[in-house]
């Protein structure tokens, strides 16, 4: 298993660098990840990695695309909550490239 | 991601492209982890002995499936099938060519299974299967998309995807397997999905989408979940539930059953109407997957299984439901039968949410504003399984008539892409048969080329801005690769994407 070295220490990931280990996951993995996918954080950023964890912690997978997009916009003001600000964020698809910044796994499917 | 992908150019004329030799032999998805393939049945990775458990297997299939025999031993090296995969056309790599794809088998068959190959193996092209061959074997099978184009072309009906799939089930016999895939199949069995989507998850967003849709229409528009008694189980690919643009076709269904008044339910047990067994070769597995369907409809008592918009899985429904399941004549088990009698004659068993769709529209049974539509200029995708593999309504051409004949009657500017490239020629939307995955993506953009030659001609010359398809995997693709080719994400979305702008719903006033 590769694994991604943050502040000395390594951390478990798979091929495409997603977190194995749920727990592991801290603000440094997030950012150091966030990194090597072009991503620079911003408040706007935590704000959708936060809810991601929120909700996989209650559900046990990340929000639907409409569910997230829904509770951005509640959060960040009605012109946010939408897939294309989403996308401007994270710009590999806000399913997949946030859930790997939010060490959450990555969705699977026909998605 | 190490090169930087790029979309080849579009070509002027649809010439075969230059070969390009070895072109793709680095393209490989991931191998499933031994806990994936153990999960399912299969042995974790590629032990000692394994050439013995996949020439059994290989063995075991020519047995089966007179099919594969026929097709392994018919070809005639005539080269028309050279020319018509999109694989092939986007990449130039020769192995791409359905003929070498073929013969990467035909060649192990010859050695291991014909006396000819047996006694004089060079001279009939007969190889042994090594770590070498087997390789290629992992390498181009999962180019493949299943999509059965050139099966069209070879005077023969050869059959690539059956051997591609024959391809993966020895494989994975032998311990390697694909880990998209096979990951996925193991969602199913746990969890019920191939999202992974936990039944509470499910209920969450439904309900999420009923205060979405009573925003927008001030319509009770209910998505019922594991409602007993329901007249409909509407069984829809997962992602229809997660992402866009596939839930803008979830809340169509929706507001046609709410039109119709017909009671409706989704089932957290099977909710998922994909069913990657098919991608994967595995008749085990698109058994299991397919009873699971079964179950549901038995325990919610519903008269009646709708299917959601899902290429290959109405492939299944249509072709394969009945012996797998005993969903439409043919199984003889005591369920079965029960099922039997608990569905409604009167409709056929399994029903395309299409056919629901045009059939209300044809009685009036919908309000329909095609003018709602009137910012799109729609073009349709036929996507491959539902072309090649199943039909719908009850004359020839069903499956390319009545998605057609939908968005007419829900949009006023509709324009046809190019013969050759629709109907039962159309072009894989070149993420299909469990390639849809983020390592693919070079061999996912390629093999869109030439969907997106025929887009960009109507786009150009007639303002095409929409496409329609009845397939998540299809769209999941396309909002990938379109930005490659210079078009927007948005511009691909469902038939009852449509529908849902343009239906009226009946708002109590």
């Amino acid at each position: 298993m590769p694994t991604i070295d943050v502040n000395g220490k390594p951390y478990e990931t798979d091929e495409e660098g997603y977190l194995v280990n749920l727990a592991d996951w801290n603000e440094d993995v997030a950012n150091f990840i966030a990194k090597a996918e072009n991503v620079e954080m911003s408040e706007n950023h935590w704000e959708v990695v936060n809810f991601l964890r929120k909700y996989y912690d209650e559900y046990q997978i990340a929000p639907a695309v409409r569910v997230l997009t829904k509770a951005i916009g509640k959060q960040l003001g009605a012109d946010k909550g939408n897939s294309q600000y989403l996308y401007e964020l994270f710009p590999y698809g806000p399913a997949k490239q946030a859930c790997k910044i939010a060490g959450l796994p990555k969705p699977t499917g026909c998605v | 991601m190490a090169a930087e992908i790029k979309a080849p150019p579009l070509r002027q004329h649809a010439e075969a492209p230059a070969l390009a030799p070895g072109a793709m032999e680095a393209s490989k998805p991931y191998v499933a982890t031994a806990k994936m393939q153990e999960a399912i049945g299969f042995p974790g990775e590629l032990a000692e002995g394994w050439e013995r458990r996949a020439l059994d297997k290989m063995g075991e299939l020519l047995g089966k499936y007179r099919s594969l025999k026929v097709y392994l031993d018919a070809c005639v090296h005539c080269g028309a099938c050279t020319d018509k995969c999109h694989y092939f056309l986007g990449t130039g790599d020769p192995l791409n060519m359905p003929v070498a794809r073929q013969d990467l088998m035909r060649s192990v068959y010859r050695r291991h299974f014909t006396l000819a190959g047996k006694l004089f193996p060079r001279l009939v092209g007969a190889r042994d299967l090594t770590k070498d061959v087997f390789d290629q074997w992992y390498t181009y099978y999962n180019q493949c998309s299943e999509c059965r184009r050139c099966s069209v072309y070879c005077p023969y009906g050869i059959d690539t995807a059956e051997i591609t799939m024959a391809g993966k089930e020895i494989m994975d016999a032998a311990g390697l397997g694909q880990k998209y895939t096979n990951e996925i199949i193991g969602k199913v069995h746990r969890i019920g999905n191939n999202l992974g989507l936990p039944g509470p998850a499910l209920a969450d967003t439904l309900a999420g989408l009923e205060e979405d849709v009573k925003e927008e229409t001030g319509a009770d528009v209910r998505f019922p979940l594991d409602r007993k008694g329901a007249e409909v189980l509407l069984v829809t690919p997962s992602a229809d539930f997660f992402a866009e643009p596939h839930v803008d076709s979830l809340i169509g269904y929706a507001k046609v059953f709410h039109a119709a008044g017909v009671s409706w339910t989704l089932s957290s047990h099977a909710s998922e109407a994909g069913n990657f067994g098919l991608f994967i070769g595995s008749y085990d597995q698109l058994r299991t997957i397919a009873t699971r369907i079964r179950e549901a409809a038995l325990e919610l008592g519903v008269k009646r299984i709708v299917v959601g918009e899902c290429g290959h899985a109405w492939r299944v429904a249509y072709s394969m439901w009945n012996t797998l399941a005993g969903i439409g004549a043919g199984g003889d088990d005591p369920y079965a039968q029960a099922l039997q009698r608990q569905l409604d004659g009167r409709y056929t068993q399994p029903m395309h949410i299409c056919e629901v769709t045009h059939d209300l529209i044809r009685r009036g049974a919908l309000t329909l504003d095609r003018e709602a539509n009137d910012h799109r200029v729609v073009t349709f995708h036929d996507s491959c399984n539902v072309a090649r593999a199943s039909r719908m309504g009850d004359v020839p051409g069903g499956q390319f008539r009545i998605p057609r004949e939908i968005i007419r009657a829900v949009a006023n500017r509709y324009v046809e892409m190019a013969p050759g490239t629709t109907h039962d020629a159309t072009f894989c939307c070149g993420g299909g048969g469990g390639l849809l995955t983020d390592e693919l993506i070079d061999l996912r953009v390629k093999g869109a080329l030439p969907r997106m030659e025929a887009l960009r001609q109507v786009a150009d010359g007639q303002g095409v801005n929409f496409m329609a398809t009845i397939c998540a995997i299809c769209k999941a693709q396309f909002t990938k690769v379109l930005p490659y080719y210079g078009f927007k994400m948005g511009m691909v979305g469902g038939v009852h994407q449509l529908v849902s702008t343009a239906i009226r719903l009946g708002v109590p006033h």
